[in-house]
């Protein structure tokens, strides 16, 4: 991760807080609500919408669980961003959600039991400036790696729970042990998190990419302190929670990401210019020298972006699928044979040597990578 | 390190060894820029102020008007300084001497031989493309929004500035040696190697880094701008990548040889002007005796090519600079301010070898001394800014093209190595040999066809 946050990741993976993109702020009222608001009616196996096409403006959605276990309702963009939503509402009780919501095609989802993809409804919001519907195939690249990402938070969270016990425990062999894999789903989605602008500086700032006045948190100050005094603190115990509920902050908003195709291709692309500057020269994880991993992580996150996008690239631009194919392959192939124990080879024991073969592997994956975005972008 | 491994390592496999001093100093040079304008928008034109009068100006006085005036066997000329990049032999040998340089030596990543051919292919194209001042491929703000630009920009707006691209090809392309001393014949060369490309010798002296030696590839890109040398390199590098690596590079910022008879020898670090016979780019004849590769010569692919040694020699400038006037003047055997050598009035007035001191490096490094050998000199001066200790690290990378390497750089070093007075205020930190092939006659054709093609 970037030692400062990183303003080409904000630009392209914008972050959507309400009054951006599909939630307009512009608050014009709609007919949805002078005619009485929406109604979701949510069972268990059910999901009936009072009316699948509204104009724009403030939306009003009344939520009324018939099912008999705890449901909850989202509204989802395009790739399954998050619009709006409403959590825990339990059987035979209703709750209501009010929205700025702009023209464009949406799906209503119920899920009961609040887990999986839901029981899904298309509606679509009547009005100017409707985008023009996407490729289903790129749509559907994307709602698979937001899925992807918000596992990734999943599992990252009992990781650096594991990592914060250990620190709190003054167990420091534990805590260096739990380091490592607590960062590994963080590095795979690093662009998505660097979306949200102010959770990637608490979490994973290095100490010489730090502002003025900022306070240095998050894995590389407890890294530092593991690594080189071993003594831990009750200020280090402060540290480990909030790097956990930094963390869980990141897992709830994962879901309203604005992602893209393009979004996509040029993360991807962005992990790789993470190992390039970061992890090739050992500077990521200094004191534990544990940047073998986090690069076989990033590797990881920008294969998944890839091969969610191949339907489409394939056939828009077959030789660089095929050089991709071929190059992420290499790379995977040189990455293994640093594999040691459950991690990866202490980075300080990787020689200049090697060191360049790395170097080398990332430019003949990075160089193609950079032409990805180019192969799913939408046509003018 | 040293010359030891020399013979081993993929590292320094194509590395010689050897110290010795800044190198021989023939005669005058020639150079023959060929000619022929490249179709296509040039970057000025695109960038809307096209014009030729900047060209000129940013050439050094000097070599700008000779290089308008080279004529020779394949054409002609430049035009808003453009040299032909298309010719019997590569530019950028006989090519009077541009002011800038950037040299690149690659280490070839893949071991697949059509990898290889299509990569000199793609490279050529862009090659022909820059050295015309075009850009590479659909350019640098013309292709699609999403996707990076073909060409990186940083030359936009600027004339093609004389620049030659000229590839050579390193003994471990032809068979690469391993630490361990395992050969392997990737590309299935071995048989195609020329005996004139050996692996240098050690030179007393030698102190070479191996990562400032050899390499399977070379490029040296020259140019009257620096930003149009280091864009080229640039560019083919980032063409390379998967398929080459930049195993080291060197910029140099000032001339030190002159391929133009009338053009007064640029001084070197030292303050000296050495090297002040060179071989005259426009000396067709001693060109074909001493530069150019000739029939029966060995290799037939090689024919109307040439043998590049480079070797970065690092200057112990600050003690140097301690030495006395009279003792400077003693090492070269020539008077600090002309050039002129001892018992003579001009800087290329033939010197009376007898009359310099015995191990002064212009008697050593005359041809008479050597049995009329002679090489084509086009070395830069270079300052990589300082080290650890404070002190300029800077030199002469040197760079000499002939016909047989064993039978020019080779003798002549051994008797710099062992004799020059030069060699207490120098040292030779990175070597590398490379066969520089014929030149591509025409569009279509590419770097390397008649050996790989």
């Amino acid at each position: 991760m970037s030692a400062v946050p990183r303003a080409s990741a904000v630009a392209l993976l914008s972050l959507v807080v309400l009054g951006t993109a599909a939630v307009t702020g512009c608050a014009k009222k709609s007919d949805a609500s002078s005619d009485g608001a929406i109604r979701v009616d949510a069972a268990d196996n059910s999901c009936k919408v009072s009316k699948t096409e509204f104009p724009s403006g403030t939306v009003s959605l009344d939520l009324h669980n018939k099912g008999s276990k705890v449901t909850e309702v989202y509204v989802y963009a395009p790739g399954d961003r998050i619009v709006t939503e409403r959590e825990n509402i339990g059987p035979g009780t209703s709750a209501s959600i009010t929205a700025q919501i702009k023209a464009g095609a949406y799906e209503i989802a119920c899920k009961p039991g609040m887990k999986g993809d839901g029981i899904r409804q298309k509606i679509t919001v009547t009005g100017a400036n409707a985008p023009k519907p996407g490729d289903p195939r790129l749509d559907q690249a994307v709602a698979s790696y937001r899925k992807y990402s918000q596992e990734q938070a999943d599992l990252t969270i009992p990781l650096v729970q594991k990592f914060a016990d250990a620190v709190k425990a003054g167990d420091v062999a534990a805590a260096k042990a739990a380091f490592a894999p607590s960062r590994v789903g963080w590095e795979r989605t690093e662009p998505v998190a660097e979306s949200f602008g102010d959770i990637d500086p608490k979490t994973d700032t290095r100490e010489d990419g730090l502002e003025d006045g900022q306070k240095w948190t998050g894995w590389h100050r407890l890294e530092k302190t593991l690594w080189t005094t071993g003594k831990l603190t009750p200020e280090d115990s402060t540290l480990a929670d909030q790097l956990v509920a930094d963390l869980k902050d990141w897992q709830k908003r994962v879901g309203t990401a604005d992602i893209t195709a393009t979004s996509m291709a040029n993360g991807a692309k962005e992990l790789l210019d993470e190992v390039a500057t970061g992890k090739v020269t050992g500077e990521e994880d200094r004191y534990s020298h544990t940047d073998l991993s986090d690069f076989n992580a990033n590797v990881d996150g920008a294969r998944k972006a890839y091969e969610l996008l191949k339907p489409v690239a394939s056939e828009k631009d077959p030789e660089l699928s095929k050089t991709l194919d071929t190059e992420f392959a290499d790379i995977q192939t040189l990455l293994d044979k640093y594999r040691q124990g459950d991690g990866f080879v202490s980075y300080d024991k990787v020689t200049e040597k090697e060191r360049k073969a790395f170097s080398d592997a990332v430019n003949a994956l990075a160089e193609p990578l950079s032409k990805l975005a180019a192969a799913v972008a939408p046509a003018k | 390190m040293g010359g030891a491994d020399a013979a081993g390592t993929h590292g320094d496999r194509s590395t010689p060894d050897g110290p010795a001093a800044d190198g021989p100093a023939p005669d005058e040079a020639a150079d023959e820029p060929t000619a022929e304008r490249a179709t296509g928008l040039s970057r000025r034109a695109v960038m809307g102020w096209a014009g030729a009068g900047l060209a000129l100006g940013a050439a050094g006085g000097g070599s700008v008007a000779a290089a308008v005036s080279g004529g020779s066997d394949s054409g002609t000329t430049v035009s808003d300084g453009a040299i032909a990049f298309y010719g019997d032999h590569q530019a950028g040998i006989a090519t009077p001497v541009q002011d800038r340089l950037h040299f690149a030596a690659f280490d070839v990543l893949t071991d697949d031989r059509k990898e290889l051919a299509a990569l000199l292919k793609e490279w050529t194209s862009a090659a022909a493309a820059m050295t015309a001042g075009r850009e590479v491929g659909q350019g640098a703000v013309d292709g699609l929004a999403e996707a990076p630009p073909d060409d990186t920009g940083e030359a936009l707006g600027l004339p093609p500035s004389r620049l030659t691209l000229t590839i050579g090809f390193g003994p471990s392309l032809f068979e690469q040696v391993d630490a361990d001393g395992t050969r392997t014949d990737r590309f299935g060369l071995r048989a195609r190697r020329p005996a004139a490309l050996v692996d240098l010798p050690h030179f007393p002296g030698d102190s070479l880094d191996p990562a400032r030696s050899g390499g399977d590839l070379c490029v040296q890109a020259c140019a009257d701008d620096p930003q149009v040398a280091v864009h080229a390199i640039r560019n083919l590098a980032r063409i390379g990548m998967g398929k080459v690596s930049v195993r080291w590079s060197q910029l140099g910022f000032g001339k030190t040889s002159s391929t133009t008879p009338d053009a007064q020898t640029p001084r070197n670090l030292m303050g000296f002007k050495d090297g002040t016979h060179n071989i005259a780019g426009t000396d067709t004849a001693t060109l074909k005796d001493h530069v150019w590769a000739a029939p029966g010569d060995g290799q037939d692919w090689m024919t109307g090519g040439s043998y590049l040694v480079a070797r970065r020699i690092r200057m112990h400038i600050e003690t140097w600079d301690r030495e006395g006037l009279k003792a400077q003047e003693d090492v070269f055997g020539r008077t600090k301010g002309e050039g002129a050598p001892y018992g003579k009035q001009r800087e290329r007035d033939t010197p009376d070898l007898a009359r310099l001191p015995k191990d002064s490096h212009v008697r050593l490094a005359h041809p008479d001394t050597n049995g009329g050998l002679r090489i084509l000199r086009r070395g830069f001066s270079f300052t990589d800014g300082t080290d650890g200790l404070g002190r300029l690290d800077a030199g002469l990378f040197f760079l000499a093209y002939q016909r047989d390497t064993r039978k020019a750089f080779v003798p002549l070093q051994r008797r710099l190595a062992a004799n020059d007075a030069l060699n207490e205020y120098i040292q030779h930190v990175g070597s590398a040999h490379f066969a520089c092939p014929p030149g591509v006659r025409k569009p279509g054709e590419w770097w390397g066809q008649a050996l790989l093609g």
